[in-house]
């Protein structure tokens, strides 16, 4: 059994208090790091190799480095628990089972970004743990470790939960700045980038909710320590989400590049009984999805990146041989055509031509020609709009029809789809 | 009749501007203090929350517009929303959906004839490892079957 870091105080009686974290060492590393300078706190993260763990996987470090310093400025923190990503669970585990461990890990980041406010941007269906966070840090303004001169320091900070209102695109980060700031959550063009241009116009850094939860223990243990818990360039744990058809769906805290049929097989149980493997999505529904022969490597976003899929969130979707792939794309592709913000022509477009060729094909309508239509709608939709939604939309949904293209075909030649559209 | 903010509202309108960093900020959670007093959006509740704040009316009827939470039309008193999203789909979901549709006899934006329910299908609800799931109102009801919708069903009063 490997050490347990994020998920360690998940199950204890009353994980979510103050009182409990507190003797269980919490705020220790807050105490430590309000200490330092913040540019050695940065290095202490630079050391981990703590990669973003929203999805796009970019040097913890390093971003907060790209803040400026002594500008005079006021600078932001905010943190993206917009979960939406299919396939994705762990924030709102985060926030339910250990509020303090993140709330921690914000007021490090502050300290080592020079920001005197948070905002943790939280999806507007997650009530609960909207409710669990303004609990805890009402506790933390009660004991003045929130508010003017937190831990008796120089450092003012103030932190507030704002909220989501049903939109998967605001937990793109200039979407969720717009947002915050009480507008529509259309993402924004990018540069200026945050850190120069971000919320109310100041510089500002968006960090997921994993990334920060894990800030408290590599201040407390050191980068180096932290390093050694992952692989090359690629510190720490990470909390593996494993939904579809497994024995023991959930989510496992393992260390960064475990391998990824090991998650399924040992971990997760394997497939149910009866059943075998298709396929699986590795790091939710934006990556392209891995065919069975594929999947014996590494979770790490190296890795998945040279098999051509992404690690992204690192909700691992299993799907078993009797599920319809067509099907699963048109699942998916209504998530997009309901979640592009509509903003650029090639995402709003492309993603509603993609549902609805796809839902033709699955209904039995569909002409051999549509098969290359999908490859071209897709194609047109990459690397030309404001924000990777659309980017997002096309790579899994090209990955369908390039790794599956005989169910493709095999609908149009029946006129129906030969499992009548089954996905359980 | 004019709308008018209730005293409870206007404490949460209070404590949401202390909180951010502007009025224009607070704009999202007073649009839900709006629902939850008035039951849903309609033109008469983004003037309210508009003169409230001091935001231009198109500026809140937009930001409205955009979020898919703050609804243009009544809900039941039970707002039934199911994920459709493919770990619940895999896992059973499409079942649970007919389910409650025939149950109800509604159909996904619409509400029972005595007001009581409405459903919608939803995205992924960041709950696919105990899927099918779904949330009634604010509480979230995970690991679905059909016997277990009904026994949720039928113990909203
Ligand atoms: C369409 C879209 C949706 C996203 N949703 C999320 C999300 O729900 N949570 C998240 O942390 N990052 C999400 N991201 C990534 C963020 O833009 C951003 O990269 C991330 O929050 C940065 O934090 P990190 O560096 O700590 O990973 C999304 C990106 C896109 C394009
Ligand atoms: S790519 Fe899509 S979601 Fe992103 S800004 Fe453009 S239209 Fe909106
Ligand atoms: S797919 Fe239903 S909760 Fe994620």
């Amino acid at each position: 059994m490997s050490e347990l870091v994020l998920s360690k105080r998940f199950g204890k009686p009353d994980s979510q208090l103050l009182a409990t974290y507190l003797a269980d060492g919490g705020y220790e590393a807050a105490k430590k790091a309000l200490a330092m300078d913040p540019d050695a706190v940065i290095e202490e993260v630079k050391k981990a190799n703590l990669r973003g763990r929203g999805g796009a996987g970019f040097p913890a470090g390093i971003k907060w480095s790209f803040m400026p310093k002594d500008d005079g400025k006021t600078h932001f923190l905010c943190v993206n628990a917009d979960e939406g990503e299919p396939g994705t669970f762990k924030d709102r585990a985060l926030m339910r089972h250990d509020p303090h461990q993140l709330l921690e890990g914000i007021i490090i980041g502050c300290h080592a970004i020079r920001a005197d406010y948070a905002y943790i941007y939280v999806r507007g269906e997650m009530w609960e743990e909207k409710a669990i966070l303004e609990r805890a840090i009402g506790e933390l303004r009660e004991k003045n470790y929130l508010g003017q001169g937190i831990f008796g320091t120089q450092k003012n900070l103030h932190i507030a939960v704002c909220t989501g209102a049903g939109a998967y695109v605001c937990g793109e980060e200039t979407a969720m700045i717009n947002s915050i700031e009480g507008k529509r959550g259309e993402p924004r063009l990018k540069p200026p980038f945050p850190a120069q241009v971000g919320v109310f116009g100041l510089p500002t850094t968006v960090n997921n909710v994993e990334t920060l939860s894990n800030i408290p223990h590599i201040l407390k243990n050191g980068g180096d320590w932290f390093a050694g818990l992952g692989i090359e360039k690629d510190g720490g744990t990470r909390l593996f989400g494993v939904s579809g058809c497994v024995k023991k769906p959930g989510l496992y805290e393992l260390p960064q590049g475990t391998n990824l049929k090991y998650i399924i097989e040992e971990v997760a149980g394997g497939l149910l009984d009866g059943k075998t493997l298709k396929a699986v999505i590795p790091g939710g529904s934006s990556c392209p999805v891995l065919k069975p022969d594929e999947i014996d490597r590494p979770h790490s976003y190296d890795s998945m990146r040279d098999v051509g899929s992404m690690a992204g969130s690192a909700g691992i979707i299993v799907i078993p041989e009797d599920t319809c792939m067509v099907a699963a794309m048109t699942n998916l592709a209504h998530f997009y055509a309901h979640e592009s913000c509509g903003q650029c022509t090639p995402c709003r477009e492309g993603t509603h031509w993609l549902h609805l060729i796809i839902s033709r094909i699955e209904a039995g309508e569909g002409e051999m020609e549509d098969i290359d239509l999908l490859l071209e709608v897709c194609h047109n939709m990459m690397g030309t709009t404001i924000c990777p939604l659309s980017d997002a939309a096309a790579m899994p949904m090209e990955s369908f029809v390039t790794k599956f293209r005989d169910e493709f075909e095999e609908h149009i030649r029946l006129g129906r789809c030969p499992k009548n559209g089954q996905l359980s | 009749m004019a709308l008018e903010f209730s005293a409870e509202s206007e404490a949460r309108i209070q404590r949401a501007l202390e909180e951010y960093y502007d009025r224009q900020a607070a704009l999202l959670p007073v649009l839900y203090v709006a629902q939850d007093q008035f039951g849903h959006v309609t033109p008469e509740v983004t003037e309210l929350v508009a003169k409230r704040l001091q935001l231009p009316r198109m500026h809140v009827e937009s930001v409205a517009s955009f979020y898919t939470m703050y609804y243009k039309a009544p809900i039941g008193r039970y707002h039934v929303q199911i994920c459709r999203t493919l770990s619940c789909a895999m896992s059973g979901a499409g079942a649970v959906i007919q389910h409650v549709k025939k149950k109800l006899a509604i159909g996904p934006g619409e509400v029972t004839p005595d007001g009581k329910f409405s459903m919608e299908e939803v995205e992924c609800l960041a709950l696919c490892g105990s899927a099918p799931a779904m949330i009634i109102n604010k509480t979230n009801y995970e690991n679905l079957t059909i016997e277990k919708v009904d026994q949720i069903l039928n113990a909203c009063d």
